[in-house]
């Protein structure tokens, strides 16, 4: 089998401008949750002399398996990406993604400190709360284009989110997990760490902590693309619908505090569920 | 490598200190002075941290403790003596359980007078750290400076009563 080449420039293109979209979002979002909080905020670029400091630093490990799943995760958290922008199954999208998470969570589990253990069980704890909204979403993908493949939903003639509005909405709150925003910040988070510390990174120092930060920047890449998938008759909409709704999350992770893993569960598990559900069944209905 | 002198990530450590010190390094994060605009964060674990802040002087508990947060911190790293009983032991430098200024465990690369330090010291002091952060990530790289064992300067009474010529006292 051989790969054409205009698809192999597409991943290319995607591997190496995801990290600098991820990190120029979050550094926005250091600046604007600054701004919010009348500060001055540190420069826009500041996650790229982050990212680059800690690769000059030590690596403190407490055992192999550690960095090993630091790159599994940053793996897995790529070919996702990859999957994505090539247009491929959705539902092998979910599972690679959720091998990616894993990963995270075993390298939490591989250490004896208590925090980054309790880091782990809540990041369990929050995939079980999104994995079902992210399930109704190729659900829905499915309903809508009689296909799992995401290349579908790029030939569709009307745009997703007028079939599946609600499913946005909830799938907003799934963004929220991902990117590490209050009222989910339970696993790990940039702001106001004290709680349980770093969480499941408690452990990670130096090159591999880089490592799982250029994880996170393919994270953030990729649910950028993931909301923009919902406008993909015209990406110019779909990038603002999705640069929006990442404003709209960082205004939501200042007003919000940090609520408790029962609140969560049950908050996705009825409402956010709930949504999705909604919008399945009237598309069902509908049809 | 310029990145580590404009990522300067410090954790804080309350070694005997009267919390003078604490408070206004707690302002340091008020929007007023705002650190983070320098690329400083202020983090609670040692492993993600460049630089170590340590108020107050450093007593026989807190000489071990001080010494493991060190020994935590990756390489290249520095440490800032914040306000003067962390530089040399202060008003309770002649305390019975006060052992000195924290340069008596670990190597310190900046010392910032006060008490307690004014904010603006304070910022000062930590910028001052980076750009020795910046030199020995250039000169020394990853190579560690080890902290020394902590110095006991107080002989305990046994010996004491045993030989009356305190040649350990100072």
């Amino acid at each position: 089998m051989t790969i054409p080449w205009d698809k192999m420039a597409i991943g290319a293109a995607a591997l190496l401008c995801a990290p600098l979209l991820g990190a120029l979002l979050q550094g926005l979002d250091r600046k604007l949750t600054a701004r919010i909080q009348g500060r001055q905020g540190p420069p826009v670029v500041q996650p790229f002399y982050d990212f680059f400091k800690l690769l000059g630093k030590e690596q403190l490990l407490l055992n192999r398996m550690q960095v090993l799943y630091a790159w599994l995760h940053l793996a897995f958290m790529a070919i996702t990406l990859m999957l994505l922008v090539l247009g491929q199954d959705s539902l092998m999208l979910l599972f690679v993604l959720a091998f990616s998470t894993l990963s995270l969570v075993l390298g939490g589990m591989c250490v004896r400190s208590p925090y980054s253990r309790i880091g782990s069980q809540r990041e369990i704890l929050l995939m079980v709360a999104y994995e079902p909204v992210l399930i109704l979403m190729v659900v829905g993908f499915y309903l809508v284009n009689h296909s799992f493949s995401i290349a579908c939903v790029w030939q569709a003639d009307q745009p997703l989110l007028l079939r599946l509005p609600l499913l946005f909405l909830a799938l907003l709150a799934v963004a929220a997990i991902k990117l590490q925003k209050s009222p989910f910040d339970l696993a790990t988070s940039h702001h106001a760490h004290q709680e349980i510390i770093k969480g499941i990174t408690i452990e990670y120092s130096g090159p591999a902590l880089a490592v799982l930060e250029l994880a996170h920047f393919y994270e953030t890449a990729l649910v950028m693309v993931l909301l923009a998938l919902f406008w993909a008759t015209n990406w110019w909409i779909g990038a603002g619908i999705a640069l929006g709704a990442y404003l709209l999350l960082v205004i939501v992770d200042n007003a919000c505090a940090r609520l408790t893993t029962a609140w969560m569960f049950k908050f996705m598990w009825t409402v956010i569920l709930g949504l999705a559900l909604t919008n399945i069944v009237w598309l069902y209905l509908s049809k | 490598m310029p990145a580590i002198s404009k990522s300067p990530w410090v954790v804080h450590f309350n070694c005997n200190s009267c919390n003078g010190c604490d408070i206004e390094f707690l302002a340091c994060l008020t929007p007023l002075y705002d650190v983070e605009r320098l690329g400083i964060l202020h983090v609670g674990n040692p492993k993600h941290a460049d630089v170590l802040v340590v108020t107050g002087s450093v007593n026989h508990r807190t000489a071990r403790v001080l010494k493991n947060v060190y020994d935590m911190m990756p390489s290249p790293k520095v440490v800032v003596a914040m306000g003067v009983c962390s530089s040399s032991g202060g008003i309770f430098a002649e305390g019975y359980n006060v052992l000195g200024g924290i340069d008596k465990v670990i190597p310190v690369d900046v010392f910032v007078p006060g008490c307690p330090a004014r904010p603006e010291a304070m910022l000062d002091g930590i910028l001052k750290a980076a750009a020795i952060l910046d030199r020995k990530a250039r000169e020394t790289g990853l190579a560690t400076v080890p902290a020394a064992k902590p110095v006991i300067t107080v002989v305990p009474p046994a010996a004491e009563a045993a030989a009356p010529a305190p040649a350990a006292a100072t």
